[in-house]
């Protein structure tokens, strides 16, 4: 596993039934782009996220590719449909094998 | 406003070819929809003989990048605040102790920043942020020192600057500190370098004008340290005087240093009204 | 970078340096295009980019894609050595099928997004992002 990657998410607690809600991510990571030379000239390895997903209780809200044109630190926010209560989850997908998992809860008024 | 008068002008005009200008921003910076920042305020009395008004290095940058500043989870640099509000409360060194073992809460130390660097009585010094933080590392916590613009460091002056931002910077230019206060103005005045420039010439004599496409500002600190776009990580204030003075193809001082020990005091007090805003975003 | 006389001279004479796009990433990016659509007619509107017209940094340039009745949107930047950006996929619980995020971008060039319709069709937008040179700082 990559050192010091974090995941942040922002997610509002409560919602009303099927409001839409605004949700932003952000997770350090570098983002090597297998572009760069190191001091000796030789190519830096890619590494990088490579796929970030949102699920809702089991049910997909966005399914994104990242190639290596996503900036250091990747940022998404998007919109996502709340019709009941439960849980959001997070999951990043690193090109060396790890994955890293966020969970929210949101409750509905 | 046509700046371009003086020899400051010319040399600007000399080097980087046509020298377009433009006004700062017309915008306020209001932090999470709640803290109202000050980016523009009277200038300290002893800037009253230079220039009329202060400007925080936010207002000369583009739209998105201000923007990505106004809201913690869009700034990129709060990430790094997350991170070293876990070390403030790790515990390490021979003592056993953390940060917060002494000073409780991170909140608790707003105000600090806005006051520093400041003269430390027991010591006989004007001391930056991160000397003090390596003083308590060293004689409170018994932890090694951090190196002066390592990650760890600038992580917790981010923390640091944080918890003090929309407070006004007041760093105090008379008393034990004056004579250091001096010194960093003689640097700030001094040409250096085969450009044979000054920070003044760029920062007092020209800010509003596009250096290639970028918007020269008054080269505040106010906002330190920075997220900066082009490099993806925070910096520290001694990082960015290096890369100035370096720009004007002089030898520069290393961080930490005396020299930008006292620079640092000078260039804060030219910034003093303006709110904190570390850590800021910048191009 | 330094400021030495020469690349100062050559700065003269213009203020932004504009790079141009290489051939040979344009190709691979109308590859990538063929590939997503499968050749099929990609119309113009039903999708809509928003991009800085000039990005202070080409490391870090927000952008956002907004495609209602969207099931994808490819997003693709013509002028960097390799095109592809990102494609996003809305799932059963999106709501507005739009997405911000944020791209790197060597140079000035053209940032287009694909949008895969619901009903199978295409849709496409474009727009150009300046990216400049700072003047300080290293
Ligand atoms: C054992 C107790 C102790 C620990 C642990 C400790 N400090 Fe301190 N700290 C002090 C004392 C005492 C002072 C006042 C020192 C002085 O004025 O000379 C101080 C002062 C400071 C100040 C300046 C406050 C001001 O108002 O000027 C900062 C900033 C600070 N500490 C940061 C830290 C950080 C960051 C850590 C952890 C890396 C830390 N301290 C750990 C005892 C501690
Ligand atoms: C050749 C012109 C030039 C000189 C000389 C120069 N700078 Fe700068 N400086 C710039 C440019 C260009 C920038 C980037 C745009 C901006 O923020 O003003 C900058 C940025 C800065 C910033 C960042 C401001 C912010 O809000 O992020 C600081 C601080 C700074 N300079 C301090 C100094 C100091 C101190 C000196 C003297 C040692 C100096 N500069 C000399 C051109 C110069």
């Amino acid at each position: 596993m990559a050192d010091g990657v974090k995941p942040r998410v922002k997610v509002p607690k409560t919602a009303a039934a099927g409001d839409t809600i605004t949700i932003k991510t952000l997770i350090s990571h570098k983002m090597e782009s297998g572009q760069r030379k190191d001091g000796d000239g030789n190519v830096i390895p890619r590494s990088i996220i490579n796929r970030f997903t949102c699920d809702f209780n089991g049910q997909n809200v966005i399914d994104i590719t990242l190639e290596a044109a996503i900036s250091t630190n990747p940022y998404f926010e998007f919109q996502a449909i709340v019709p009941e209560a439960g849980e959001f989850k997070f999951t990043w997908y690193d090109d060396d094998g790890s994955v890293y998992e966020e969970t929210k809860e949101i409750s509905v008024s | 406003m046509m700046k371009l008068a003086g020899v400051a002008g010319i040399f600007l005009v000399g080097f980087f070819g046509a020298v377009a200008y433009a006004d700062p921003a017309e915008d306020t910076l209001i932090l999470n929809e709640d803290i109202k920042m000050v980016t523009k305020t009277a200038a300290p009395a002893h800037l009253s003989d230079v220039m009329d008004e202060v400007y925080s290095g936010w207002l000369f940058r583009g739209t998105e990048t201000r923007a990505m500043q106004a809201d913690d989870f869009d700034n990129p640099g709060m990430l790094f605040v997350e991170q070293a509000e876990g070390v403030w409360n790790t515990v390490e060194g021979s003592e056993d102790k953390s940060c917060a073992s002494c000073h409780g809460a991170s909140e608790e130390m707003a105000g600090v920043k806005a006051v520093y660097p400041k003269w430390n009585e027991t010591a006989g010094e004007v001391r930056t942020i991160e000397m003090q933080v390596n003083d308590c590392r060293e004689n409170q916590m018994g932890a090694e020192k951090w190196g002066y613009t390592s990650g760890n460091m600038v992580n917790m002056t981010a923390l640091l600057a944080s918890v003090s931002r929309g407070m006004p910077v007041n760093v105090a230019i008379d008393g034990p500190a004056q004579s250091v206060w001096e010194d960093g103005k003689e640097l700030y005045y001094t040409r250096t370098g085969q450009l044979e420039m000054s920070c003044a010439n760029c920062h007092e004599d020209n800010y509003g004008s596009m250096i290639r496409a970028d918007h020269l500002s008054q080269g505040q600190i106010n906002a330190f340290p920075v997220y900066r776009l082009k490099n993806t990580k925070l910096n520290a204030v001694h990082s960015r005087f290096k890369g100035c003075v370096r720009d004007t193809r002089a030898e520069t001082y290393s961080a930490g240093s005396p020299e930008f020990i006292a620079l640092e005091l000078y260039v804060s007090s030219r910034g003093n009204g303006l709110s904190v805003e570390g850590p800021s975003v910048r191009n | 970078m330094e400021l030495t006389r020469r690349s100062v001279l050559q700065l003269g004479a213009g203020i932004l340096v504009v790079a141009s796009v290489p051939l040979k990433a344009f190709a691979a990016g109308e590859d990538l295009i063929e590939s997503f659509t499968g050749g099929a007619d990609i119309a113009e509107g039903g999708v809509t980019l928003t991009a800085p017209e000039i990005a202070e940094n080409g490391n870090t340039v927000p952008i956002e894609v907004d495609a209602p009745g969207a099931s994808e949107i490819l997003v693709m930047a013509m002028g960097n050595p390799t095109p592809n950006v990102a494609t996003f996929k809305f799932g059963a619980l999106s709501a507005s099928h739009s997405a911000s995020t944020r791209i790197r971008l060597a140079g000035t060039q053209e940032v287009v997004a694909i949008a895969k319709m619901q009903d199978g069709s295409f849709a496409r937008a474009s727009a150009t992002v300046k990216v400049t040179i700072g003047g300080c700082g290293g």
